[in-house]
C-alpha cells in the first residue's frame, strides 16, 4: 500500500475547493483534509470544506485514474463492485428512502482529473468492530445495534427499485456460478468449498419473484456507530438486486462477529432478534432454513475473497504482504463450513 | 543433509520474538501504521514458525487418507484435485463419513498451523 505524497495532497485540496465551491455557491477553502485507510485503488478522503465562513463535514470517495499496467481478465472476472458513479445514485436513493445512509452531495468530472469521485456528507462514528464490541463508551450501544442493523436493513430492501440506476440481478444460482469461477481461478484445488457449493447448489432457494435492492456487504465493519448505535451504513459497492435474505445471512457469517461467536447478529445479539426487527421495521417474515442457506453462502464467500485477495498479491497485481497474509485466513471458514454443514 | 540448530522453527520464534517484544513497540511511537503491518507480520511469522513444526507429518497424513479415501496414489495437489473434482461433480458429498473424517481432520490439521485459537 503506498502513502499519498505532499503533491498529492495538495492537488486533492485544490481539486476538492474548486468543486465545492460549483457546489456551495461560493469560494471554498479546504481543511483537515487527510487520506482515511483503505486500499489504494479505491480511496476515502476526509475534509472540511469551508465556504463563508461556514465549514462542512465532508467525505471524497475516489478511484485514482488506473496507473501502470491494465488489470488482469482474471481480476476483471473477479470484480463485482459497482462503479463510483453508479455507487453515487445507489446512495442517494437509498438516503431518500429514510435509509441510514450518508448523503452524497456532488460528483467530480473527469477534468477535474481526480479519476472516478465523489463528495458526501460526513458522519459521527466509528467502524472499528473491535472497539465496538469491547470499548466502555459504546455498551449501551451494543444493545440496541442488532435490532438497529434489523430496521435498517428492511428499509434499504424496500428502496423503490424506480430509484435506482441499473444494477446486475444475482440470484442463488448465479452467486453458485460465481464463486465456482473463482475457485478455477485459483491455482490450488479446494476440496471443502466444492462440498459446501455442492450442498448450497442442492438446496438452493428458487430466485426471489420481486428481487430487492441487497446492499452486498451488510456487516460490522462496514457501518459506523457511536454511542447511540448505528449511524450510517457504508461501502455500498456491493449494491446488486436480489433475495433480502442475502444480507441477513452475510451479516452472521462468524467471521463477521470478530470473537463474539455467540452473538450471531454482528457479534451484537441473536438471529431471532436480528429477524424480528427486520420484519417489525417491515423486512419479510425470515424462514430461518432460507438465512441458514444464505449464512453458509456468505462463509464459502468470504473464505474465497480471503483467496482472492491472496492472489492479487500472488499475480503480481500489488505487492502486499497484508493482503498475502489474508489467504492464510480462509482455512478459518473451512472449520465453520464443516460445522454449518452437520447442523 | 540437515541444517544446524537452530531449526527452521527455533529461528522463526526468535525472529517472531524479537520483533514483537523490541521492533513493534519502538515502531508504533514513530509509525503507528508500519506498528500495525509489523504486527501482522509477526502474526505470519508465527503460522511459519507453527508449519516448520507441525507442516511436514500433516502433509503426509493428508496424503495417506487420500491414497486411501480415493484408492489411487498422487501428489498432495493431484489428489486434492480429484476430490475436488468428484466433489463438484457430486460424486461424494456430506453424507460420506469417510469423506467427512478427511476433511475435519485436514482441516484441524490446517486451522492448528494458520490460527490454532479460532473457534
Amino acid at each position: 500500500m503506498t502513502v499519498h505524497t505532499a503533491d498529492e495532497s495538495e492537488n486533492v485540496a485544490s481539486v476538492l475547493a474548486k468543486a465545492a465551491g460549483r457546489h456551495f455557491g461560493g469560494r471554498a477553502t479546504i481543511e483537515k483534509l487527510r487520506r482515511e485507510s483503505g486500499g489504494a485503488s479505491r480511496q476515502t478522503w476526509s475534509f472540511d470544506a469551508v465556504v463563508d465562513g461556514t465549514p462542512h463535514a465532508l467525505i471524497l470517495r475516489r478511484d485514482p485514474p488506473t496507473l501502470g499496467a491494465p488489470r488482469t481478465k482474471a481480476e476483471v472476472d473477479r470484480s463485482i463492485s459497482i462503479d463510483r458513479a453508479t455507487e453515487f445514485r445507489v446512495l442517494r436513493a437509498a438516503f431518500q428512502a429514510g435509509v441510514r445512509a450518508p448523503e452524497v452531495l456532488f460528483e467530480l468530472t473527469p477534468d477535474d482529473g481526480l479519476g472516478e469521485a465523489f463528495v458526501m456528507r460526513r458522519i459521527d462514528g466509528i467502524a472499528i468492530a473491535r472497539k465496538l464490541l469491547r470499548d466502555a463508551p459504546y455498551e449501551g450501544a451494543r444493545k440496541k445495534i442488532a435490532g438497529q442493523l434489523g430496521e435498517i436493513l428492511a428499509r434499504l430492501h424496500a428502496v423503490p427499485l424506480g430509484r435506482l440506476p441499473p444494477l446486475v440481478r444475482r440470484e442463488a444460482a448465479d452467486h453458485i456460478a460465481g464463486q465456482r469461477r473463482a475457485l478455477d481461478l485459483l491455482d490450488r484445488p479446494q476440496p471443502v468449498f466444492e462440498l459446501a457449493l455442492a450442498w448450497l447448489d442442492r438446496r438452493k432457494p428458487a430466485p426471489t419473484p420481486e428481487p430487492v435492492l441487497v446492499h452486498g456487504d451488510y456487516r460490522t465493519g462496514n457501518y459506523l456507530a457511536d454511542e447511540t448505535g448505528v449511524t450510517a451504513i457504508l461501502d455500498w459497492e456491493g449494491a446488486h438486486l436480489g433475495d433480502p435474505i442475502e444480507d441477513l445471512g452475510w451479516l452472521c457469517v462468524k467471521s463477521w462477529r470478530f470473537g463474539a461467536v455467540d452473538r450471531p447478529a454482528g457479534g451484537f445479539g441473536s438471529r431471532e432478534e436480528l429477524w424480528a426487527a427486520y420484519a417489525s421495521a417491515g423486512g419479510i417474515e425470515v424462514d430461518p432454513a432460507r438465512a441458514h442457506w444464505w449464512e453458509v453462502f456468505g462463509t464459502v464467500r468470504w473464505g474465497i475473497i480471503c483467496h482472492n485477495q491472496a492472489w492479487r498479491h500472488l499475480s503480481g497485481a500489488i505487492k502486499s504482504m497484508e493482503l498475502a497474509s489474508i489467504g492464510r485466513r480462509a482455512v478459518e471458514t473451512e472449520v465453520d463450513l464443516l460445522q454449518l454443514l452437520k447442523a | 543433509m540437515a541444517q544446524d540448530r537452530p531449526t527452521a522453527s527455533e529461528l522463526l520464534a526468535a525472529i517472531a520474538d524479537f520483533l514483537r517484544d523490541e521492533a513493534t513497540p519502538a515502531l508504533d511511537k514513530a509509525e503507528p501504521r508500519l506498528g500495525f503491518q509489523m504486527r501482522v507480520a509477526v502474526n505470519s511469522l508465527a503460522i511459519l514458525e507453527r508449519e516448520a513444526r507441525l507442516g511436514p507429518a500433516a502433509d503426509a497424513a493428508e496424503q495417506a487418507r487420500l491414497v486411501k479415501l480415493l484408492g489411487r496414489d498422487g501428489t498432495l495437489i493431484e489428489l486434492n484435485r480429484e476430490l475436488a473434482r468428484q466433489l463438484r461433480a457430486g460424486e461424494r458429498d456430506e453424507r460420506d463419513p469417510a469423506l467427512m473424517e478427511h476433511l475435519d481432520a485436514t482441516t484441524a490439521d490446517k486451522i492448528a498451523i494458520a490460527n490454532p485459537k479460532w473457534r
